[in-house]
């Protein structure tokens, strides 16, 4: 708090754009690299340390590479009561990793998060961007198929 | 009680990608009439007589908030629309962003006009990415047709953080830094985002205030309870039939909703308001939903009898030690030891002595957590604790049985 009163107004108002800026880019490269982390931090007046902070904080950013469709299965009460178990499950077995991991060809990550708006459809998950609902393990190898 | 769709009016009704659908069931006449026939003052004493309170979980009445920012100093205040929508089961304001975002448009119009911004934000989850388009192409198009010459409204998106709903992370987010909570005071409508008075409001609180600029607040405030006027959005999940959106005038029971509506059987505990929400027993289901005994966002999950209360703790005190911001300790430390506590004795090895450690730790985490994550997160577990005692006393005498054969002390 008194750091906003030290720092002139303008500047503060110039970070405004921080997270658009790292989630643009993690939309680009999958990840935010070291080296853009550095550059950010120089084009904004920020310390490195800054922007990794803010770069750790948030679920959808990632300081290390993610593959290039990310799966984000629903784990809170609500899929969790419909099963999101069995999901968990299937994924795992189809991609042949655990949640936190890449696929050694880096076309999936598969991550586990918490309740994504869609409990009227449990059990869900995202990928990329797209809610899938009402999921059964069988369902699971066509969405897959279909990330390319 | 039926359902009744007033905020709901236009869903599944009219066209989210054509305003002038909208404008076929009287869209915008209430911004016109507030900026035509109301000044700031009045339209602000017509939401604070309507009796309208903020529908984002907290309760707090909107017209008097809004005054706070209408009176406070400052050449240059904000509107922001809190639709982070983080709370576990709430999916109410996604149903509403769908189908509406026009109303929702008209409503910060409104706002902004009544506290006197001429910048609005509205914060969206990065989990409705999706909605981005259907909202831009709303405000846009109210541009064109010329509602929006008196406020720019930017969307902002969450990069995935349940805090960042809580008004203060979410400031924070907007500028820029980690969403962590903010001391307070001072409060947002004298210092909100960069220092500047600010209001923060819910989705669906903004979805009240055309409905009652055009109808009247005596109007509105006929409906409901004393203290809890108007309808709320209900976003139902779990061991019931039929899950999704209800509209209810607020006072009904929460049993027309999740036994007659949603077709829920043998229920055991509804929660409601989400993983902070209080849990309710089957033998108070005829419990009325209203600000006066149990809201919150209006998250309603339903467990029936098969399903086992320490689990289903455990599971949600999980949620929130992944999302405590970390600020402070008594939340940061608290949900991890309460997971330590729950996660023992949900799989059979727990200790006489747990339960007065989560009575303990529940209350050191009410009084001293600094936001209403920490302060919220005991909150099912006090509540199964008064319902469900003999869950939590039968799962321990049986830990400690088992230990006994195993030859293990205590
Ligand atoms: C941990 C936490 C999370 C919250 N998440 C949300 C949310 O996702 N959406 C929301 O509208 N309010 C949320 N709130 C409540 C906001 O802090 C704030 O009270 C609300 O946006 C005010 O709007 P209202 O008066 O219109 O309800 C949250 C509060 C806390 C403590
Ligand atoms: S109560 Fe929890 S979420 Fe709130 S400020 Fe403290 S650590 Fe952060
Ligand atoms: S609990 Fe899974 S989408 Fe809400």
């Amino acid at each position: 708090m008194s750091e906003n009163e030290k720092k002139p107004l303008v500047d503060e108002r110039e970070r405004e754009k921080l997270l658009a800026i790292l989630e643009d880019a993690q939309g680009k490269l999958g990840y935010l690299p070291e080296g853009f982390i550095a550059n950010t931090a120089h084009s904004l007046g920020l310390s490195i340390s800054e922007i990794y902070g803010v770069s750790t904080f948030y679920s959808f950013l990632s300081t290390r590479p993610l593959g290039k469709n990310v799966i984000r299965i629903c784990k809170s009460v609500p899929c969790y009561l419909k099963n999101s178990r069995m999901i968990i499950e299937s994924i795992q077995k189809e991609l042949g990793i655990t949640p936190g991991e890449t696929t050694p060809d880096g076309r999936f990550s598969f991550e586990l998060t918490n309740c994504i708006g869609a409990c009227d459809k449990a059990p869900a998950m995202l990928v990329n961007d797209d809610v899938h609902g009402t999921l059964t393990p069988d369902k699971i190898p066509e969405v897959l198929r279909a990330c390319v | 009680m039926a359902e009744k769709r007033i905020l709901l009016k236009n869903c599944e009704v009219i066209d989210p990608r054509d305003i002038d659908t909208y404008l076929d069931r009287d869209g915008f006449k209430a911004l016109a009439k507030a900026r035509d026939e109301m000044t700031p003052e009045e339209t602000i004493g017509e939401v604070k007589t309507s009796g309208l309170r903020g529908r984002g979980g907290a309760g707090f009445p909107c017209g008097a908030k809004w005054e706070l920012a209408r009176k406070a100093q400052g050449d240059e205040k904000f509107l922001i629309c809190n639709a982070d929508e983080g709370e576990v089961g709430t999916f109410k304001d996604r149903y509403i962003m769908e189908n509406d975002p026009f109303t929702l448009v008209e409503g910060m119009g409104i706002a902004a006009y009544a506290i006197g911004a001429k910048t609005a934000y509205i914060y969206l989850r990065a989990e409705y990415h999706f909605l981005l388009d259907v909202l831009n192409s709303a405000i846009d198009q109210a541009k064109e047709k010329g509602f929006l010459e008196h406020l720019d409204i930017h969307i902002r998106e969450g990069a995935g953080s349940y805090i960042c709903g809580e008004e203060s992370a979410l400031m924070d987010s907007i500028e820029g830094k980690r969403g962590e909570a903010r001391f307070r005071p001072p409060f947002p409508p004298t210092r909100g985002l960069w220092g500047k008075p600010t209001i923060i409001n819910n989705v669906e609180t903004l979805m009240n205030i055309p409905q009652i600029i055009l109808n009247g607040a005596e109007w509105y405030s006929k409906l409901g309870t004393e203290q809890s006027k108007g309808t709320k959005v209900f976003s139902v999940s779990g061991d019931v039939e039929r899950p999704g959106i209800y509209e209810m005038v607020l006072g009904c029971e929460l049993k027309e909703l999740v036994i007659d509506l949603a077709g829920a059987k043998n229920v055991k505990m509804a929660q409601v308001g989400g993983a902070a929400g209080k849990v309710i027993p089957y033998s108070m289901i005829d419990i009325a939903l209203s600000y006066e005994t149990v809201l919150g966002s209006g998250a309603v999950t339903v467990l029936d009898e098969s399903r086992d209360t320490i689990d289903f703790v455990y599971r949600t005190m999980e949620f929130f030690a992944e999302e405590s911001c970390g600020k402070c300790a008594p939340c940061r430390e608290g949900t991890e030891v309460m997971v330590e506590i729950l996660g023992r004795l949900a799989v059979g090895d727990g200790a006489e002595e747990d339960i007065q450690a989560l009575e303990d730790l529940s209350n050191v985490m009410m009084l001293s957590s600094l936001c209403g994550l920490g302060q919220a997160a005991p909150i099912p577990v006090l509540d199964t604790l008064k319902h469900f005692r003999n869950d939590y006393e039968n799962r321990i005498s049986q830990s400690v049985f088992l230990r006994s054969l195993r030859g293990i002390n205590s």
